[in-house]
């Protein structure tokens, strides 16, 4: 491959390395209201990942990641806290994406036994179960009202705003810190995850998703890839849970309902089954979008000053409205997500560059194909 | 006694409701293999049509005018907006979450005008109750007894003997067999969908009646409850619906009822003592209670 395309991969270095350096820059020109947007979207960016690692490639439909982003939170919050061992917080970190892997272990004779639609409710339930266990087990997760979260410690180094830190003349708040935090956490999520697709189990997974049987005879030891995909998934949501309880600085129960998992849902297949950039792109859509709807709605036409209850629209309900649209709208038009919208538009501007299509022709980009076929038909 | 008898009789009642709910959920996935999220929302819609419109139609008409709007809403959401890029059963996940979107549309619509009032729905059995034997039931339990088992009647009448329901069967065994037998595939799986709307809007009247305190705008989080029963039955199987519902409403009712010996499990476990029992049978059974075994063709 290196020897083939040199220029290519040259291109792609740089491209890769501008966006870093842009990417590092952000929190000395943004304001906290925008880094803390980029701090749940590259926690909810890791988590979509996970998911869609096991609902994309692995063609297992899950509800129940809202439940493994609460094992990491929560793990994290009562590891590292008082009451709980209180742990160094960075080992505390490490634990709860364990814990919440070995969640998904456990949870993965259910998950190796159960298919399709059935498995995408089996999960709901762990939603539904968890939800009541954060309620009830006050001593641990702090009942309705949660638990607020210590902050990381790296070092010696803390990624809250204890101590004064000045860089360059910004003054370096939680927010700057937690940035660069996510950005290494992200970055470590993105290759693995790459690693992972575009290895040998990544094509294991894809032979799974698209016939069992047929994976089997090719020699894939079917209940092994299937629960590991389980885990693997649960352990990038631990991590998201964590990124998230940093983040929030207060994991309340009421968070990790099945409204998460559903969110989750909509950012895979919005950004486009299978892919690690489509997870992302996906994530920071519905992440971002709410969030800064319900900021300028009042900005936007026929919608009233917030506090008004006489009837008109405010401005939570407008960005409801739109965001619900947006999956509605983007879906209607781009089946494949986002990443197959930007897949074929290259494909397009590719092929007009390359020799300009006869009059009359479509354009040469291969039609969206039936590749991104989630689910086996469920029996 | 009394209490288990009473306990049994409500947990029939929730699951007659229940039922309604499930059997919509199936109906939807047999014809187009999507899970409706938005099933929910539907089933609001449903009751605050019959809410707003008592005053001025009387019981019946408003809940006639809800069950016929709910179902066209139900049958323009499946046709304009999931169908929109052809049957393509590949897509089916797509699908899913587009009802994801218009389920925040329709949800948010709805809170907006229902906001935090309890809304009635001018149901002509108000709180009354009637002695059955030993114990007391509300009237509005009875009727939903009744009623949800004549509808149900109806809607597998509908499976077996009509044209349609042939049709809706033929589809889902295979669905380019039944297009090559001339099944116009997009009309069949509309009129699937307009029959669950109905089924909702129906069953809303039901959880909005007595003993609860009337429509709220977290009523059709019920319909979430009708996720497990459609699976305990096996998610293809419309009387494994019916058993599934069933089971729920038993569990949840006796569950409730025996809260104070089950308080290990903490405050509220009615409410999610369903799902417990959805995974356990799951692990027992993959497919269900009623879901057949697949022959798989490589």
């Amino acid at each position: 491959m290196s020897e083939r395309l040199p220029r290519a991969r040259a291109i792609r270095l740089g491209w890769t390395l501008a966006a870093v350096a842009v990417l590092c820059a952000l929190p000395f020109y943004l304001d906290a209201f925008w880094l803390r947007i980029g701090l749940f979207s590259m926690a909810a960016a890791v988590g979509a990942v996970g998911l869609g690692l096991l609902s994309g490639t692995a063609g297992q439909l899950s509800l129940g990641h809202a439940f493994f982003l609460a094992m990491g939170a929560y793990g994290y919050v009562w590891l590292a806290g008082e009451p709980g061992p209180g742990l160094p917080t960075a080992v505390a970190a490490v634990l709860a994406v364990l814990l919440a892997g070995a969640a998904g272990g456990i949870f993965s004779p259910v998950a190796g036994r159960v298919r399709g639609i059935y498995l995408g409710v089996a999960t709901l339930a762990l939603v539904f179960l968890g939800h009541h266990v954060l309620l009830t087990a006050d001593s641990v997760t702090g009942g309705f009202n949660g638990r607020s979260v210590p902050p990381l410690e790296l070092g010696g180094f803390s990624f809250s705003t204890d101590s004064e830190l000045t860089l360059l003349g910004v003054p370096f708040g939680a927010e700057e810190r937690l940035w660069y935090l996510g950005l290494a956490l992200f970055a470590v999520t993105w290759f693995t995850a790459r690693g992972l697709l575009h290895g040998r189990p990544g094509r294991a997974l894809v032979a799974l998703r698209d016939s069992e049987t047929a994976a089997a005879v090719m020699g894939v030891n079917v209940s092994r890839y299937r629960s590991a995909a389980f885990v693997v998934s649960s352990m990038y949501a631990g991590l998201a849970g964590v990124m998230l309880a940093l983040s929030f600085r207060r994991v309340v129960p009421d968070y990790f309902g099945l409204v998460l998992s559903v969110d989750y849902l909509a950012m895979i297949v919005i950004g486009g089954l299978g892919s690690v950039a489509g997870a992302t792109a996906g994530a920071v859509f519905v992440t971002a979008l709410p969030l800064l709807m319900t900021r300028y709605a009042d900005q936007l036409p026929l919608v009233a000053a917030p506090g008004t209850t006489d009837g008109t629209v405010g401005p939570t309900e407008a960005a409801r409205y739109l965001y619900g649209a947006a999956i509605v709208l983007i879906l209607l038009f781009a089946p494949d997500g986002l990443h197959g919208l930007v897949r074929r538009l290259r494909a397009r501007l590719r092929g007009r560059r390359a020799a300009p299509p006869p009059a009359g022709t479509t354009s040469p980009s291969r039609p969206p194909t039936s590749a991104v076929r989630a689910k086996e038909p469920t029996p | 006694m009394t209490s288990l008898l009473d306990n049994v009789f409500n947990g029939l009642a929730l699951g007659a409701v229940y039922a309604l709910v499930a059997l919509g959920f199936v109906i939807i996935f047999k014809a187009s293999g999507v899970m409706n999220f938005a099933h929910g929302s539907l089933l609001l819609l449903g009751g605050y049509l019959t809410a707003v419109l008592h005053d001025d139609l009387g019981f019946a008409g408003a809940l006639a005018v809800s069950v016929l709007v709910t179902a066209a809403v139900a049958g323009a959401m499946d046709r304009f907006l999931l169908q929109a890029g052809g049957p393509d059963p590949h897509t089916a996940h797509v699908q899913t979450i587009v009802t994801i979107g218009v389920d925040i549309l329709i949800l948010t619509d709805l809170s907006r005008r229902i906001g935090g009032d309890l809304l009635s729905l001018g149901d002509p059995w108000g709180d009354s109750v009637s002695g059955l034997g030993p114990v007391t039931v509300a009237d509005s339990r009875i009727a939903a007894i009744v009623v949800s088992a004549v509808v149900i009647a109806g809607v597998f009448a509908l499976f077996r003997y009509t044209t349609w329901g042939l049709s809706l069967r033929a589809s889902a065994e295979d669905v380019e067999a039944a297009a090559l037998m001339g099944v116009r595939l997009v009309r069949v799986r509309m009129l699937a969908w307009c029959l669950a709307g109905a089924l909702a809007a129906l069953a809303a009247v039901f959880l909005a009646a007595f003993p609860a305190p009337g429509l709220e705008r977290t009523t059709g989080q019920i319909a979430l409850k009708a996720f497990p029963a459609a699976i305990l039955g096996g998610m293809a199987s419309p009387p494994g619906a019916l058993a599934g519902s069933l089971l729920i409403g038993m569990t949840e009712a006796l569950v409730a009822g025996y809260q104070s010996e089950l308080h290990v499990l903490g405050e509220g476990f009615g409410d999610v003592a369903p799902y417990a029992v959805m995974v356990l049978v799951l692990l027992v059974r993959p497919t269900g209670l009623f879901g057949g075994k697949a022959a798989v063709r490589v």
